[in-house]
């Protein structure tokens, strides 16, 4: 048997080992927390009972009582909490949706255009930037508001641009088509054009790879989706009656409106964002080495080209990232909607917790609307940016 | 082959690449000053001298990739202007090889050789694959085609960059220092390539300091310092007898060790 060298360690004491102290602080922090929450809760609780106010979500079935100044489905002050909640849900999610796709797209510009070799466009995105990251978005948001209704006219003197459009400090209102069949089956042919051309688009490529000759997909996609619902509006007979915004007494009736609110928070948020994304698509750009450029032209690639095929696939993953936190600053930043009187999420349950008191129950919904929301935008960006991520390199 | 052994005499058919005195600032500074040079179609000129003489941005003015702003750049016959198609069109028949390789990273190494000819030269992915594959052989590394840049080697990926540029079939080639950010043990499999490459009869100009390889194949050595071409000599000449006196000093230091 072999002599072991030197004597075995005298053993410690048992609070001295690695794994026990784990255990033990991992114990500690959860107590801790446990016992926060517990005093948190009870204190409530008890809060709540003196000053003998129902807890529970019951108050949803309860009648709202209050207007809400426009509304995506039908609303009137006689229908639920729980209905005005989802008015306000909805109403979140037109402003967030559409900025986040306008802020892409704005930002994007501003971002390659202040890489331009044009001094003048440069430094107008350059000025766009620095100017507008650096104000505070709410302050931005009651400029956007007062420049809407201080600057247009009331509604008797509103700008009458074209037929059936009326601008004035009211919004902006327009003629809307009223309901016809044939819109259904212009819907249909819309849906048909997109799986054609995305058909299109897979066939092409695979022609590509077979002959090497390529084919103007976007031309002939772009063809399909918007020429089969004119098609489909021919066919249907062309219906043509409008819904046309009149003037009665002293605001417009009929036909679709953009709100001053919804104009204001709209172009506040993507601006504001836009700066962001601008700032984050001109580092993504320059985070690709100037040498990928110069291979790609050495290979006779149009600059187009080296831009989709070598650069954009580059920046994009340094982009998304980024990308993925202001998409939520977006979504976030609208609940300050409820400053200039837009009725998001935010802006009714305030007007719900002070009506009914159920202030814990209203800030526990409004936080898991945000966190499903934010949750859901972070998931989906962090899918897309697994499926363009660097493979073979760690 | 070895060191010492040199490749055949120029083939004279034709001027491959005219440099009418050329000049070029980078603001203020006068970065190549007067070139004259003429390269004939399958000759091969090695162009060395001190860094900062201008060596880089004359051979990347052939390409265009930078613009000179006096005198006359006529390759294959087409003169460089600001016409961007004729410019699309050069690039297409002058392959260039980086001193940082310029890889694509996200690509794997077949779809580095490929994209060109697929999306410029417009050729069946199918044939272009085959082709890339020819030329991965070529270069002795044809297990690697699936692979990413990233998990190469450099004289590796070296390689790799040069399979890419001949897979646009160019008539003529532009080497800018391919070995200087190698390991010693990695310059041999890319200069190996490069006199195969020579063996075979392309137009070639190199930027390097690998004497060897200079002795080697080049017909004609350019030495260049400050912007301007100091010394041109057939090889034989320039190690024995250099004539003017920067070069000598630039040849005694470099070859001393």
């Amino acid at each position: 048997m072999q002599q072991s060298l030197g004597q075995p360690a005298k053993r410690s004491a048992w609070w001295n080992d690695a794994r026990v102290r784990g255990v033990l602080s991992q114990v500690f922090v959860l107590g801790g927390i446990g016992l926060l929450v517990w005093y948190l809760v009870s204190n409530t609780l008890a809060n709540l009972e003196t000053r003998s106010i129902a807890t529970g979500f019951g108050f949803l079935e309860r009648e709202a009582g209050f207007a809400v100044s426009e509304s995506p489905i039908p609303y009137s002050a006689a229908d639920t909490y729980y209905r005005v909640l989802v008015v306000g849900i909805l109403n979140t999610l037109k402003v967030s949706i559409v900025g986040i796709a306008l802020a892409t797209l704005f930002g994007t510009l501003a971002g390659v255009a202040r890489l331009s070799s044009n001094w003048l466009v440069a430094k107008f995105a350059t000025i766009y930037v620095e100017g507008l990251r650096n104000i505070p978005i709410l302050l931005q948001l009651f400029f956007w508001y007062t420049v809407i209704t201080q600057t247009l006219p009331g509604p008797r003197q509103a700008f009458n641009p074209m037929p059936g459009v009326f601008l004035s400090n009211r919004g902006l209102q327009y003629a809307e088509p009223v309901w016809d069949p044939t819109y259904g089956l212009m819907a249909g042919a819309l849906a048909v054009g997109i799986i054609g051309a995305w058909a299109l688009g897979r066939w092409a490529h695979k022609r590509q790879e077979r002959t090497g000759r390529l084919f103007p997909t976007f031309r002939v996609g772009a063809a399909l989706i918007l020429g089969l619902p004119v098609l489909a509006y021919v066919l249907g007979g062309a219906p043509t009656e409008l819904d046309v915004p009149a003037l009665k007494g002293f605001n417009f009736r009929g036909g679709g409106t953009v709100t001053p609110e919804f104009a204001a928070l709209l172009v506040g948020l993507v601006l504001y964002t836009g700066t962001y994304i601008a700032e984050i698509v001109r580092g993504g750009i320059l985070s690709v080495s100037h040498g990928q450029t110069e291979a790609g032209l050495a290979l006779g690639l149009s600059r187009g080209l080296v831009m989709r095929l070598i650069l954009l696939p580059q920046a994009l993953r340094v982009i998304i990232p980024p990308l993925t936190s202001q998409y939520l600053n977006l979504t976030k930043n609208s609940s300050l909607a409820v400053a200039i009187g837009f009725p998001d999420l935010v802006s009714v349950a305030n007007t719900s917790i002070n009506q009914t008191g159920q202030a814990v129950e209203g800030i526990a919904i409004i936080m898991a609307v945000y966190l499903t929301v934010s949750l859901s935008i972070s998931a989906f960006m962090n899918w897309y940016n697994r499926k363009i991520a660097l493979q073979g390199v760690r | 082959m070895t060191p010492g052994d040199t490749l055949g005499d120029t083939p004279n058919s034709g001027a491959a690449i005219t440099l009418e005195s050329v000049h070029k600032w980078y603001g203020a500074f006068h970065v190549l000053q007067d070139i004259n040079l003429t390269v004939q179609r399958g000759e091969r000129v090695v162009v060395c001298g001190p860094s900062g003489s201008g060596k880089s941005t004359m051979i990347r003015c052939v390409n265009r990739l930078e613009e000179h702003q006096e005198g006359k750049i006529i390759v294959n016959g087409i003169e460089l202007t600001n016409d961007v198609k004729a410019i699309e069109g050069i690039r297409r028949e002058v392959g260039m090889v980086f001193q940082s390789f310029n890889l694509f990273p996200h690509l794997t190494v077949l779809e580095n050789l490929t994209l060109s000819p697929i999306w410029v030269q417009k050729r069946p992915k199918k044939e272009a694959e085959q082709a890339a594959m020819e030329y991965l052989e070529r270069v002795h590394i044809p297990e690697q085609a699936k692979k990413y840049p990233g998990q190469l080697s450099g004289g590796q990926q070296q390689r790799v960059a040069i399979a890419r540029a001949l897979c646009m079939k160019p008539s003529i080639m532009l080497f800018d220092e391919p070995t200087s950010a190698l390991d010693p043990e990695m310059i041999k499999e890319v200069l190996d390539v490069m006199v195969g490459l020579a063996e075979a009869g392309m137009t070639m100009i190199c930027v390097t300091h690998e004497m060897g390889f200079a002795k080697t194949v080049a017909n004609n050595m350019v030495f260049m310092d400050e912007g301007s071409i100091v010394e041109m000599a057939p090889p034989k000449e320039f190690f024995t007898n250099p004539k003017s006196e920067r070069t000598q000093k630039f040849l005694s230091q470099i070859l001393t060790h």
